[in-house]
């Protein structure tokens, strides 16, 4: 059976990487007493497939993982027991059973939307300008690791979030939705230096990740 | 005081800028968390090494085990943190904290350090003083934690006794009980004398609740009253409690001795200065083991051992000279097979791990081996386990073992014959022929092992180059064995450490080789292994100087390892961080000469630095088996019989209680009324 399921990364789990993310998967779903189905071959692994990667930091409302067990049957009474047996910061959100031959998940995934928290107070003036600046531009070259490319065209959408109390002391939220493909994937440190915002002074979350079926992980917001 | 949230607030700024960040968040799953308002005593448990080396650490579960099942106590741990951490963390101001709730580490009662080896020191001052405490003891006073200590290199204390208040000698899982309702009781006494209501740190007066006591009435303080905001401590009477801990049979609390010396600089004696302590402190064992840890912290890196492990057995029967561990950790005490069995399934579910280590001194003589290793493949069958037994003798690992083994191994075995001539392992009392290793290498490359690691010694003053010869000789000849058996696939890795002769073992009158001399017998090693199927790994000798110092040191070192890590040296157990140059400096600053501590000539009545702390074996037993090494005669495995070696007569009373199979040494009959 393949499981889908949906979580969230939050706490000391946002300064776990990728790889090791894989490795905690596992091991709560041995905790859970689930078992886990492997790979053929000489070295075999658990099947375990995280839909893309969230750099370290960030924190996620919405992540997504597909599991092989080798039990046939769904029982949605896992969600408890992966719930109990969870690291602290990873939240169980919703399980399903999904197509154990729909092809692999990174292969899925479209785009990622990110929330913005601006911590620092000030930082927000001008940033309704610098939005328009950066939508209307044609181009935006970067560079990154030593390669150069444009970012303009990995920014699908951008937008002030506006607060919903609008309070003196409510942070402005800055939210994009970047794409998220194999050798394009728009990063938010990037889209907040083109807006001149210090990525040091945010705090970053994941909110959606988008399939290419149009599917959207996670919950909507309550507004 | 900084409080846990600003802390955590400070951290989130400067985390993503340093390595593994995830090294010091905590929140892994089995950490335990309690209310510091409902608990009497909190302890910080620290392993003085980075995070990815110190979290699988058994010795440290152990304990972080024993304190959290109390109701009255709470544990909390922290690692070193890495170069690049600390420097951040010293220019935001941020103290060294816990990582289960990121309380200062001042807001503790107790700091306990583990100290398995003697490199690491200079990390444990540095961690003293990164935390806001003075790193001399006697510059602490009474709102500042108490600095406790344990582990192997804690028994030759005197190095580091200017910045330990107290020392625990021997196995910790009892006294550790002892220490906490010691430190409980003196803060209980101090609150109804109403003299503990000052704050030191913030100037907050607290109300202390004053009770009309009758005789025998029972205190109920509320916790609360004793403690200001942000979990701040009420100050104790540092003089008070540590005179009560110096109670403790195994606790040694340096500042209540005196050390004195003769004009060449040998010690003359160390004398206790209160009528309180007593004149030689004698180490503390657990007559039974208590029940394992299962509930192994599961860290959200990778680090180095991701495996559950248990302890099947402590001590060691065979006697070889050169080793500390085998000495100070007798008697042999072995866990049952159920228990062990009960504990590893408890530990893999609890952790989801894929690894189980058996761990002891020396596995394969445990008496239930092959029963156990059935028994662990029996109740994981179907299930993917790796299990890793460690430290198995090369006389007691057996076919039937090697095939049991087979199935879940790893990838490498490991042997260690130490020496490779007759007339070495004579004097080391580890002898072992080469047929009987050859024999056995061939048993294991047949099995599917395709490296063999073998663990050599050098650097016996005893030792001579044909000595060396012969290291490299059997190495070859295990090669061609392997090549034998599999071909081209065989592989050695020959892993050369350099002698030290520690404190407690018979060899504590022995010299170091000096560095010149152990780079030439390296030489000839690098020489004569040029296979490419040989890996040769050995340790460089300012590291293996560095150790001699440290183990063998007197109360003297004590300036030097402070002036050195005033000058930097830290970490001073990685390769990587060699800080050779300033520990000469710090050497010539006290006016010490290096040599004095390595390759000075001891007499056969010498007093030792350590000779006031006790693990049980008579210095008579040491001696006269240093004799009998230098007239190249060995010594049976106590199994066999006993051979009188201070551990009975000093522990008579525990091995009466606790007749029969558990512990290996004879019985002792129940005297006749």
């Amino acid at each position: 059976m393949r499981l889908r399921i949906t979580f969230s990364k939050s706490s000391a789990l946002r300064y776990t990487g990728h790889l090791d993310l894989q490795k905690i998967w596992e091991r709560t779903a041995r905790r859970a007493g689930l078992l886990l189905a492997y790979s053929k071959g000489f070295h075999p692994l658990p099947k375990i497939q995280l839909a893309a990667a969230l750099p370290l930091g960030f924190s996620s409302r919405a992540e997504l993982v597909d599991i092989w067990l080798e039990s046939a049957g769904f029982d949605p009474q896992m969600a408890i027991l992966l719930q109990n047996a969870a690291s602290p910061g990873l939240g169980i959100l919703k399980i399903e059973e999904v197509d154990i031959h729909a092809p692999p998940l990174q292969t899925q995934v479209v785009s990622s939307e990110y929330e913005v928290t601006l911590l620092e107070p000030g930082t927000g003036s001008g940033l309704t300008r610098s939005l328009s600046a950066v939508m209307e531009a044609a181009s935006l070259p970067r560079q990154r690791r030593g390669k150069d490319y444009n970012l303009r065209p990995l920014i699908e959408e951008l937008a002030i979030k506006p607060d919903p109390s609008g309070g003196y002391d409510e942070k402005i939220k800055v939210f994009m939705r970047l794409a998220s493909r194999a050798g394009a994937t728009g990063r938010p440190e990037e889209v907040l230096e083109v807006l001149g915002i210090s990525p040091e002074g945010t705090r970053i979350e994941r909110v959606h990740l988008i399939l290419d079926s149009g599917l959207k992980s996670g919950l909507e917001s309550p507004n | 005081m900084l409080s846990p949230s600003e802390i955590e607030t400070r951290l989130e700024r400067i985390l993503l800028k340093v390595q593994k960040p995830g090294r010091y968040v905590g929140g892994e799953f089995n950490s335990t968390m309690k209310d510091w308002a409902k608990v009497d005593t909190r302890i910080a448990l620290i392993f003085p090494d980075i995070y990815d080396i110190g979290v699988s650490n058994t010795g440290l579960m152990i304990l972080y085990d024993q304190i959290n099942r109390r109701q009255d106590a709470l544990a909390e741990r922290a690692y070193a943190p890495w170069l690049d951490m600390e420097e951040a963390m010293r220019a935001n101001d941020i103290p060294f904290y816990s990582l289960e709730t990121f309380h200062p580490l001042t807001c503790f009662d107790i700091l306990g350090f583990s100290l398995p080896y003697e490199t690491l020191y200079t990390n444990m001052l540095n961690l003293i003083d990164l935390a806001g405490i003075p790193v001399r003891a006697a510059e602490r006073d009474d709102g500042h934690p108490l600095v406790i200590a344990g582990g192997h290199a804690c028994y030759n204390p005197e190095p580091i006794h200017a910045f330990v208040d107290a020392f625990v000698i021997g196995e910790g899982e009892e006294v550790i009980h002892e220490i906490i309702d010691v430190v409980k009781n003196t803060k209980m006494n101090m609150s109804l004398r109403g003299g503990s209501s000052n704050f030191r740190r913030s100037g907050e007066r607290i109300e202390t609740r004053r009770s009309n006591l009758q005789v025998g009435e029972e205190i109920a303080l509320p916790p609360r009253s004793r403690y200001g905001k942000n979990g701040t401590r009420p100050s104790v009477a540092r003089n008070d409690t540590l005179r009560a801990l110096a109670r403790i049979p195994g606790v040694y609390v340096p500042q209540f001795y005196e050390a004195c010396y003769w004009e060449d600089g040998t010690v003359s004696s160390v004398k206790p200065l209160i009528p309180e302590t007593p004149q030689m402190v004698v180490k503390r064992i657990a007559a039974r083991l208590p029940p394992p840890p299962t509930r192994f912290i599961v860290p959200n890196i990778d680090i180095v051992h991701n495996r559950v492990s248990v302890e099947i057995m402590r001590g060691c029967t065979r006697g070889c000279r050169f080793c500390l561990a085998g000495m100070i950790t007798r008697p042999v005490r072995e866990r049952s097979v159920e228990e062990i069995v009960a504990a590893a399934e408890a530990a893999i579910l609890s952790t989801g791990f894929e690894e189980l280590a058996l761990l002891s001194l020396s596995s394969s003589d445990y008496t239930h081996i092959l029963e156990l290793v059935d028994a662990i493949n029996c109740k994981f069958a179907g299930r993917k386990l790796t299990v890793s037994l460690p430290s198995l003798r090369i006389e007691s690992v057996s076919v039937e073992l090697m095939e049991r083994l087979k199935e879940r191994r790893s990838s490498g075995f490991t042997l260690a014959p130490e020496a490779a001539s007759e007339r070495m392992r004579r004097i080391i009392n580890k002898y072992i022929p080469d047929t009987q290793i050859l024999e056995t290498v061939r048993e294991i490359y047949l099995r599917g092992w395709t490296n063999i690691k073998l663990y050599f010694m050098i650097g016996h003053p005893e030792e001579a180059l044909d000595d060396i010869k012969a290291i490299a000789s059997l190495c070859k000849a295990v090669l061609a064995e392997g090549r034998r058996v599999i071909g081209r696939r065989a592989k050695v890795h020959a892993g050369i450490s350099t002698f030290v002769p520690k404190p407690r073992t018979p060899f504590q009158w022995a010299v170091c080789d000096t560095a010149d001399q152990i780079e030439a017998k390296q030489a000839l090693l690098r020489q004569e292994l040029r296979d490419k199927n040989i890996k040769l790994t050995w340790t460089a000798p300012e590291d293996t100087m560095l150790e001699a110092w440290l183990s063998r040191g007197d109360r003297r070192m004590a300036e030097v390892i402070h002036t050195a890590w005033k000058n930097g040296a830290r970490f001073d157990a990685w390769q990587d961080q060699r800080h050779h140059a300033t520990w000469l400096e710090a050497f010539a600053a006290s006016g010490l000469d290096p040599a004095f501590y390595t390759h000075r000539p001891r007499r056969e009545d010498e007093v030792f630095p350590w000779d006031h702390i006790s693990s049980g074996v008579r210095k008579k037993y040491l001696l006269e088996d240093y004799q009998l090494s230098l007239a190249g005669k060995t010594r049976a495995d106590c199994r066999e019989r006993c051979h009188a070696c201070g551990i009975l007569p000093r522990f008579a009373q525990l091995r009466r209680e606790n007749p029969g199979e558990y512990w290996k040494c004879p019985e002792v009959k129940v005297a006749n009324p």
